[in-house]
């Protein structure tokens, strides 16, 4: 099982995220920003949080647009995986592989905590780990999580059953509590929330190592 | 050599959390009666396009795919 884990200039938790896969079993290659291809073989794409050229015109618009975006947008289209976090998630956004827009937070502050996550699939090799309706404590770190869509979109996401977190307690204004969302075909994952940093005791909480374990247990068998 | 001004402003009815901040941070220094603030961009370019037709086209073109997100902003364009 290979995984590529997507280093911009800004990025800060590739490292965290190339460790999370490498512990649950993954061989793991980094891969910047300036290349134009995935290393052959790559089963899924780790698209890490930070802040990507500095977060300018809009989080995650630059990296969008960076040659190695090209070869993550034909990965997913060719039905590869995706994991992408926070800064990774808005990178997702704007590059059209999921819908809508991480906007400022609605209370302008930057929220870095633990928080109590639901899970509302487990239809996903990210989620199919945690048993449905589940309550994790994953951490937050960021400024621009403000999960925002037009009233078809989320309906789209209700009704394909596309949304895999939503916050207990919402952090940030998210519509509809929304921490994470698949892609149609289920294979590109967006969160805000931060699974690499929950994956050992030390880091005062585990639940994050069930969504890399059961991924990389799903793809070896696949 | 032309001059582009592209001009990005939330869409109608996205909430804007940074506008809503400073309007009440003007509420605070005493400017009574401001009722909405919405906070945009400006991006000016430097064009080497002589033509203002095709200078128009081109800098929509580059609003459509990098400068706005036409999921929640929209933009106008003037070219000088």
């Amino acid at each position: 099982m290979k995984a590529a884990v997507i280093t911009f200039p800004g990025s800060n938790c590739d490292r965290d995220l190339a460790v999370a896969f490498a512990a649950a079993g993954a061989r793991v290659a980094r891969v910047w920003h300036k290349d134009a291809a995935l290393p052959p073989g790559t089963d899924v794409v780790g698209i890490p949080g930070g802040f990507s050229f500095g977060d300018y015109l809009r989080c995650g618009a630059i990296a969008a647009r960076s040659p190695i975006a090209r070869a993550v947008i034909d990965h997913a289209r060719r039905g590869g995986y995706v994991l992408g976090v926070c800064n990774g998630f808005q990178v997702l956004t704007e590059t059209g592989l999921l819908p809508g827009v991480l906007m400022r937070n609605a209370g302008l502050r930057f929220v870095c905590r633990m928080l109590d996550l639901r899970v509302e699939t487990t239809d996903s090799a990210f989620t199919g780990g945690y048993a449905p309706g589940q309550v994790v404590t994953i951490p937050v770190a960021h400024h621009d999580g403000n999960y925002t869509a037009d009233a078809d979109t989320l309906a789209r996401l209700r009704d394909q059953d596309r949304i895999a977190f939503r916050y207990v307690q919402n952090p940030n204004g998210a519509m509809d509590d929304i921490a994470g969302i698949l892609s149609e075909n289920r294979r590109v994952l967006g969160m805000m929330p931060h699974p690499e940093r929950v994956i050992d005791p030390a880091q005062g909480g585990t639940d994050g190592s069930v969504l890399f374990r059961h991924l990389l247990g799903q793809l070896a068998t696949a | 050599m032309l001059k582009a001004r592209v001009h990005v402003m939330l869409k109608d009815g996205v909430l804007d959390p940074q506008g809503e901040a400073v309007r009440h941070a003007l509420g605070t220094l005493g400017f009574a009666g401001v009722e909405a603030v919405r906070q945009g961009k400006v991006i000016e370019l430097d064009l080497a396009q002589t033509d203002r037709e095709a200078a128009l086209a081109e800098v929509r073109a580059m609003c459509d795919r990098l400068l706005a997100n036409t999921v929640i902003e929209k933009y106008t364009v003037e070219i000088a």
